[in-house]
């Protein structure tokens, strides 16, 4: 009785131990030989950072490519290791990625704990809708309307300051939102135009949203990395610029964001700050 | 640490935890102690619809019953309870708190059922009271009594799990968390302040808890 009690208890540790491996974020098809290097991106933002099994797309994950290219890193020697929002300034504190390419925008009160180099995208908050909507012209169109976004989001902590009447519902992520937009019972979709687009170019969707295009915000997408690491920012920042002019950067966005009829903003492409 | 109290409503979202806490504990002792009365019915179909309700949403992840009260029932079955996304959501998050906890509210009075002997059940009976008023005077002061220590269990988690609101747009306290770590970045300051305010609404009551079990248990 007590040996099965043992094995019991043994077994639930190994079940515990394999579970926390989970947790650990790397691929586990590379051994860390010193010559990875290990990549934050989202993991679920489709048309920017999507994990699909054993293959990641999008165009955030395009840019970390081509960026590891030019420091020298086969995509083969990519570790990616997956950023969620919350957790991106101690992933790059704690040295667990080298940097972050993750719809990481450059602040202020972020530049206090990271380096950015870039911005390599210029996106704005914008309103996704379902596509025969033609009342929903822009963030001045809101009010009386129901409008869907991530709880304690930045998105929606600025719509609820520009239009304070208005019927917000929270999901936990945007999937939701997406769904409860296509099923007609909200109105409309609101965080940064790339991550819209990015849901209205996905299969299920195709053709039935689409994207308003009449952005209220600015953000600058930047390439998140260790705090004073200016040699690293600067070989970046280099990287970026000869992405926005040799094509391959245009070819990102269209490939990635393009199925939806989408097309960047204003200021697009942008031209990536100096280090300091 | 000061400055993020300063800017941030945290008595608000303490206070829709609290509130949230309490509806949903009202409404967990009230359908819970309904449940264990169909559990320990005399009549088998009674039993056996207490112990299916018991087993579907006990094993049911809260957050899925969340997801579904938004998702499903508001969004694509049109069972609005207000046409206000926020009202909508804080009614919806009560009823699932309920009726998720009612399951534990439900097996621990039955676990303080049992720990009357038979012999009270049936003297009961034969002095002429019905099922009903058995149950009343008899079964269910013991029952309560005997349980409260694992009542006490399930209010806390209760509390605990009302943050699972949060995923539906509930701005309690996880919600104000959310916000604090999307714009203030995650430090180990911010997980402080909102463990201690958990800490504080579920300590005296776990004391409290404690002292009642021992004081009102029916001594034997």
């Amino acid at each position: 009785m007590s040996a099965k009690k043992l094995a019991m208890g043994a077994l639930a540790g190994v079940l515990m131990l394999s579970l926390a491996a989970c947790g650990s974020g790397t691929t586990g098809s590379t051994s860390g030989s010193g010559d990875t290097i290990k990549i934050g991106i989202k993991f679920d933002q489709p048309g920017l950072g999507l994990k699909q099994g054993d293959t990641y797309t999008g165009m955030d994950v395009d840019v970390a490519k081509y960026v590891a290219d030019k420091l020298g890193y086969s995509e083969s020697q990519i570790e990616w290791t997956q950023a969620p929002s919350g957790q991106r300034e101690s992933l790059i504190e704690n040295g667990q990625v080298t940097y972050i390419v993750g719809t990481y925008s450059i602040t202020d009160k972020r530049k206090e704990k990271v380096s950015f180099a870039g911005p390599y995208f210029i996106a704005g908050q914008d309103l996704l809708v379902r596509a025969d909507d033609t009342s929903i012209t822009g963030v001045d169109a809101l009010s009386g309307k129901k409008l869907c976004s991530v709880t304690g989001s930045t998105s929606a902590q600025n719509v609820k300051d520009k239009v304070p009447d208005v019927n917000l519902q929270e999901f936990g992520t945007y999937s939701e939102c997406v769904a409860a937009l296509a099923a007609g019972s909200i109105d409309a979709l609101t965080t940064d135009d790339t991550i819209l687009a990015g849901y209205a170019a996905q299969e299920q969707y195709k053709g039935k949203l689409k994207v308003v295009g009449n952005t209220f915000s600015t953000e600058n997408y930047g390439i998140g990395l260790k705090k004073g690491d200016t040699e690293l920012c600067t070989k970046i920042t280099t990287a970026i610029t000869e992405m926005i002019s040799d094509g391959s950067w245009q070819t990102f966005v269209t490939n990635n964001l393009g199925p939806a009829g989408f097309t960047p903003g204003a200021g697009n492409p942008p031209t990536p700050a100096a280090c300091s | 640490m000061g400055e993020i109290l300063a800017n941030y409503d945290f008595v608000g979202a303490f206070w829709l935890t609290i509130q949230l806490s309490v509806l949903g504990t009202i409404g967990s002792l009230l359908l819970g102690t309904i449940v264990a009365v169909l559990r320990v019915a005399p009549v088998p179909v009674l039993r056996a619809m207490g112990t299916g309700y018991v087993n579907t949403i006990r094993n049911t992840p809260l957050t899925l019953l969340m997801v579904f009260s938004i998702l499903g029932l508001t969004y694509i079955l049109g069972l609005q309870i207000s046409d206000n996304a926020k009202t909508n959501a804080f009614w919806w998050a009560v009823i699932m708190l309920s009726l998720y906890h009612a399951t534990y509210v439900c097996e621990a009075l039955r676990s303080g059922v049992n720990t009357i002997p038979p012999g009270q059940a049936e003297a009961a009976r034969s002095i002429g009271l019905t099922f009903g008023q058995s149950l009343r005077e008899v079964l269910l002061p013991q029952a309560f009594r005997g349980s409260i220590a694992p009542l006490g269990s399930a209010i806390i988690a209760l509390i605990k799990n009302s943050t699972v609101a949060a995923m539906i747009g509930v701005t309690e306290a996880a919600g104000l968390m959310s916000e604090v770590v999307e714009n203030e970045t995650g430090t180990l300051g911010v997980f402080f302040i909102f463990a201690v305010g958990f800490l504080i609404m579920t300590f005296p009551l776990g004391v409290a808890v404690t002292w009642m079990s021992e004081r009102l248990a029916v001594k034997r």
